[in-house]
């Protein structure tokens, strides 16, 4: 009885032992039965932490610093032209390559001409346009010309992130089942999610160019349609204390908010310190943000960051 | 079958057993990390709760109160920031700053300059015509409109030099729709001595012989020229000739031989300014407004009108007080390296000295690593080989610590 039962024992311990050896090897994630789609399912984005950042080693945010290049995809129309002026004069010119898609060409500026009408239509053929143009950038963010957008913060956001997984990064809405980002606060998408976003754009079934009949969506939902079809699901952008960094409204429209919601505190209370985007801005007050971004500041505060961002050149507002 | 023995058996359960009951326990935990993930994500309410908690209870500790006057106790500081030189001109370069203000414009002005950019001055006096012990203010003793202007001046600039002489070495006036970053004021004042008998604002010049500064833009005087001030009027050399206060005083000021001073920083941009950031940066001023006759140096339109180290803007509203408390303290751009950056003030303890130099990152081909371009103070870029750099301090650029990477901006196609 005593020799069955130490026999027992000794199958037990050797059962445990081989499921560990199994488990060590092949990385086996006895909880992870997800499928792919869930995998990437958390909805917020965070940027990283100072500790997060000063871990890595000089040649590994080398490397991370020349990863994170960002096409700008701006849709544009004549018919507001002041505002593509402004957009071309402010806060594009931080981005690495900065292109401007045009509902129809015009001779004042220069735009790749996508002769469309319909919004949806046209954000497709913008954004296979800038997957075809990409070269080596392998981020992507889409904005209208009356949205702000701080680009350097906008790489400090996805510094550690790999732009070979699939990201869908903005504002997030909820719309019943639906979670899609705010196209005013800008979209931001890695080179992954545009891929599939691109092959996903020749099935008829899942992501119709011209909408059904029936009831139309609005271009940001489509795309979040079309997206989660791929199983590319949008995330919330944040900061390290959970406020987000992509705004629908203007600097003014918050601080007048919170004026009314944390009177005792209204600066802290209102927007991050890394904001990404702000919408709904006016040309003027677009060139008033470039001064107070990037030039405006208090004597002797310095912010030690992990990584230095030269202006871009032949520009004297920033 | 004889092979079969009971202990054998028993082996193989015991296997089977040990097999299955670590596979459940290893789902398990792992279960338990996946799921601190998402929990993780419900803490940020809380935090900017608990961040905004804190500053509430720490504005109330952030002043102490001595008579009419709040003493600064707590000099603002932001999360993650390095204000090493900020907090040594604050104790080099101490400021008083009075706020004309009155009954009617307590509310709906004053609270708001209490809010924001007067917590950075070493001390701040609200000066009214009457006197309110809860907000704090000083009643001066006048009464209240246009009229009234320069008495309130003079009795407050007496009020200062008599209860806080002391307590500062530059007396700033400003109106509560003015909005002013009092530690650009320190960098301005920082290479120049109270002793001397100086005074800083918005240059205008008509009507003086030297010109005169701006009252809205908000102007200074030096410990000296505060004291010429007040013995002018002991002496009766300066008299109430007008309420237009700002004239009025550049010309006690000019008779008692207080010199106007040019405010500009080093490349000839103004840092005081008489209207919102918005008029001086996108408007244009029509050649028969006053302006034009009246700004002692060149008026620039457009973003060289102003100097990133602005000190202030007037006409002010309570929300762009704010939004500019933002600008100015909050919102940045990580990581940009300002094209402006100015020597430091003489005398001021250097900054840590330079550790590792910035790896330079690359651009454009990929391949072929650029060399980092130093844009001087005017934005000019000069290439310098990276070993010129190593050890000097040149042009007061901001020092580099570890692990800093530089990239430098070329534009595709």
């Amino acid at each position: 009885m005593l020799s069955e039962g130490s026999s027992f024992m000794k199958g037990m311990a050797l059962g445990g032992i081989f499921c560990l050896v199994l488990a060590l090897l092949g990385s086996f994630t006895p909880g992870m039965q997800s499928s792919p789609e869930d995998q990437h399912h958390h909805h917020h984005i965070k940027a990283p932490s100072t500790d997060e950042l000063q871990r890595l080693s000089e040649p590994q945010m080398v490397e991370l610093t020349k990863k994170v290049r960002v096409y700008c995809v701006v849709m544009v129309q004549p018919k507001v032209l002041v505002y593509w002026a402004t957009a071309k004069d402010t806060w594009s010119k931080h981005c690495d390559q900065a292109v401007f898609y045009s509902s129809e060409s015009t001779k004042a500026l220069e735009a790749v001409d996508l002769n469309e009408k319909d919004e949806w239509a046209r954000l497709r053929k913008a954004l296979k346009h800038a997957y075809d143009n990409a070269g080596d950038l392998r981020w992507f963010f889409v904005a209208r010309p009356t949205t702000f957008a701080i680009i350097e913060n906008l790489k400090y956001l996805l510094l550690v992130k790999d732009p070979n997984e699939p990201f869908y990064i903005g504002h997030t809405v909820k719309s019943g089942e639906l979670e899609y980002v705010e196209y005013d606060s800008g979209i931001v998408l890695s080179y992954e999610a545009l891929e599939r976003l691109v092959k996903v754009f020749k099935d008829e079934e899942k992501c119709p160019e011209r909408g059904r009949a029936l009831w139309k969506l609005s271009e940001e939902k489509q795309l979040a349609v079309c997206l989660k079809y791929t199983g590319v699901f949008a995330e919330n952008g944040e900061d390290v204390h959970g406020k987000g960094l992509f705004n629908g409204k203007s600097v003014s429209s918050l601080i007048e908010e919170s004026m009314v919601k944390n009177p005792q505190d209204v600066v802290e209370g209102c927007c991050s310190d890394l904001a990404v985007t702000f919408g709904g801005m006016s040309p003027s007050q677009m060139q008033v943000m470039m001064f107070g971004v990037y030039r405006l500041r208090p004597y002797g505060h310095d912010f030690h960051d992990s990584l230095i961002l030269l202006p871009p050149e032949g520009s004297d507002n920033d | 079958m004889k092979g079969l023995s009971g202990s054998r058996f028993c082996f193989y359960m015991g296997f089977v057993v040990g097999t299955l009951s670590l596979y459940f326990f290893l789902r398990q935990v792992w279960f338990e990390r996946s799921m601190a993930l998402p929990v993780l994500g419900e803490v940020p309410g809380s935090s900017v709760a608990a961040l905004s908690w804190a500053r509430q209870a720490g504005n109330t500790d952030n002043w102490s109160v001595k008579g009419a006057a709040l003493i600064n106790v707590n000099h603002p500081h932001h999360t993650g920031e390095d204000s090493r030189v900020a907090d040594q001109l604050y104790q080099r370069v101490r400021i008083l700053c009075w706020v004309m203000t009155g009954p009617s414009t307590l509310q709906s002005k004053a609270r708001h300059v209490k809010a924001t950019w007067s917590r950075h001055c070493n001390v701040v006096v609200f000066m009214s015509s009457v006197n309110d012990p809860d907000f704090p203010t000083v009643g001066l003793g006048t009464g209240e409109g246009r009229d009234q202007l320069y008495w309130k001046t003079i009795r407050a600039f007496h009020y200062a030099l008599l209860h806080h002489g002391s307590d500062a070495d530059w007396f700033l006036k400003a109106d509560d729709d003015t909005f002013v970053v009092v530690d650009n004021l320190r960098w301005v004042l920082s290479n120049h001595t109270p002793e001397e008998p100086l005074y800083f604002g918005k240059r205008f010049k008509p009507f003086a012989k030297q010109g005169y500064m701006s009252g809205g833009a908000g102007y200074v005087l030096s410990k000296e020229a505060l004291r010429r001030f007040v013995e002018g009027f002991r002496t009766k050399v300066c008299t109430h000739t007008t309420p237009v206060e700002d004239l009025a005083l550049g010309q006690c000021l000019e008779k008692m031989g207080v010199l106007a001073m040019d405010s500009r920083d080093t490349l000839r941009r103004e840092t005081f300014h008489p209207f919102v950031p918005e008029h001086h940066l996108t408007g244009k001023f029509s050649k028969s407004f006053w302006y034009w006759n009246y700004c002692y140096y060149p008026i620039v339109e457009g973003p060289q009108c102003c100097s990133d180290l602005a000190v202030s803007f007037h006409y002010v509203d309570a929300e762009l007080m704010y939004t500019l408390e933002y600008w100015t303290y909050h919102l940045r751009a990580y990581g940009y390296r300002y094209r402006y950056r100015p020597p430091p003030p003489r005398g001021l303890m250097e900054q840590l000295t330079q550790t590792e130099r910035p790896v330079v990152g690359t651009v454009g081909t990929g391949t072929t690593p650029s060399v980092i371009t130093d844009g001087g103070v005017g934005g000019e870029s000069v290439a310098k080989p990276l070993s010129d750099r190593r050890g000097k301090e040149t042009l007061g650029s901001v020092p580099v610590p570890n692990n800093r990477t530089a990239v430098s901006w070329e534009r595709q196609g």
